[in-house]
């Protein structure tokens, strides 16, 4: 394959979601020890759950004093948005068998955002496998560095929770060239944050869906509709 | 510790999301309507995870942090200046950590 602007792009991007990726797999291996979890059981989480707000969801429920068990509920609430983007990636990735059950782990916010963002079928499918396997990697060693170090690392002072927004809100910005994406986006944004008080966590963004559905089903106009804002230059 | 039950369950059930997602038969997805659905799936959740990100203090309340949400306009700044995805994270986490450590007790 012949090294293109495009895929050494793709590259960088993938590394640097990998740094941001160990940064929170050290805050959540740090949690979850404090919560109580063996570090066997961080690691098990970030080796098999793989999914970064469901395993913050199940240390902060364990580490509140909850039972294991009603952790379960936020956790598997947290990761239904994978089912969905198994439904977007589907067409892109085309796995088969044995392969599907290696692809369907690596499913998740990081991996479906780059895909997305690229243009063609091979810079998808590129942009999936070297963001999903390199944060793996990076998620993993994090965790054990995190479970190992504890509570030592603190991830706000670094700050570090303003890592998630900015990396997803760069990862999804590419899409608001589309017009109706944009007003997709802030439809599904207003629902999310409107639900936040009112439902268990995890289900305001999976609600958020209903906007990409009313806006993939509602008739295309002719000539397109006004952005909600100026055109970016 | 049975919480080894638990911690297995929670793993199983999310990789089970994940295959069930990929698994849908290609005839749904050949629907165009559906590929106009889902072609917007991510945008739309993306956007609502960001916003989320920023506003859920955890609880069912909402709490802003106006470094973070500092941090991530001076992002926004970035991507409008069409810097790269690099960029945009470092600025944000950096901005948001100079505010936390120039700022300490405000907020």
């Amino acid at each position: 394959m012949p090294p293109s602007p495009q895929r050494a792009a793709i590259i960088r991007s993938a590394i640097g979601i990998g740094i941001y990726a160990a940064a929170f797999g050290a805050t959540f291996g740090a949690l979850a020890v404090a919560a109580g979890l063996g570090r066997g059981q961080a690691q098990a989480l970030s080796l098999a759950l793989f999914s970064g707000a469901s395993q913050l969801a199940f240390a902060g429920v364990v580490g509140g004093g909850g039972s294991a068990w009603t952790a379960l509920g936020p956790t598997l609430l947290l990761a239904l948005r994978n089912g969905f983007y198994g439904v977007t990636l589907a067409p892109v990735l085309q796995s088969r068998g044995a392969r599907r059950l290696v692809t369907a782990h690596l499913v998740i916010d990081e991996t479906t955002a780059m895909a997305t963002a690229q243009t063609a079928r091979r810079e998808q499918r590129m942009a999936f496998w070297w963001t999903g396997l390199v944060l793996f990697a990076c998620w993993n060693a994090g965790t054990f560095v995190g479970a190992l170090v504890g509570s030592a690392i603190d991830t706000d002072a670094l700050g570090l929770d303003a890592a998630g927004p900015s990396v997803f809100l760069a990862l999804v910005w590419p899409a608001f060239r589309r017009v109706r994406a944009r007003w997709v986006a802030l439809a599904g944004a207003a629902i999310a944050v409107a639900l936040v008080p009112l439902v268990p966590s995890g289900v305001p963004v999976i609600a958020a869906a209903a906007a990409a559905v009313v806006g993939g089903l509602l008739p295309q106009r002719g000539s397109p509709s006004p952005p909600p804002e100026g055109e970016v230059a | 510790m049975t919480l080894w039950v638990p911690v297995l369950v929670a793993c199983a059930g999310s990789y089970l999301i994940k295959l069930a997602g990929l698994s849908l038969p290609s005839s749904v997805l050949a629907d165009p309507r559906v590929q106009r659905v889902t072609s917007l799936l991510p945008v739309a959740m993306l956007s609502a995870l960001v916003c989320v990100q920023l506003v859920d203090g955890g609880g069912g309340r909402y709490a802003l942090d106006w470094r973070v949400l500092t941090g991530v306009a001076a992002g926004v700044v970035a991507l409008l200046l069409r810097r790269g995805f690099l960029v945009v994270f470092v600025v944000a986490v950096v901005v948001t950590a100079l505010l936390r450590l120039l700022v300490p007790a405000v907020g």
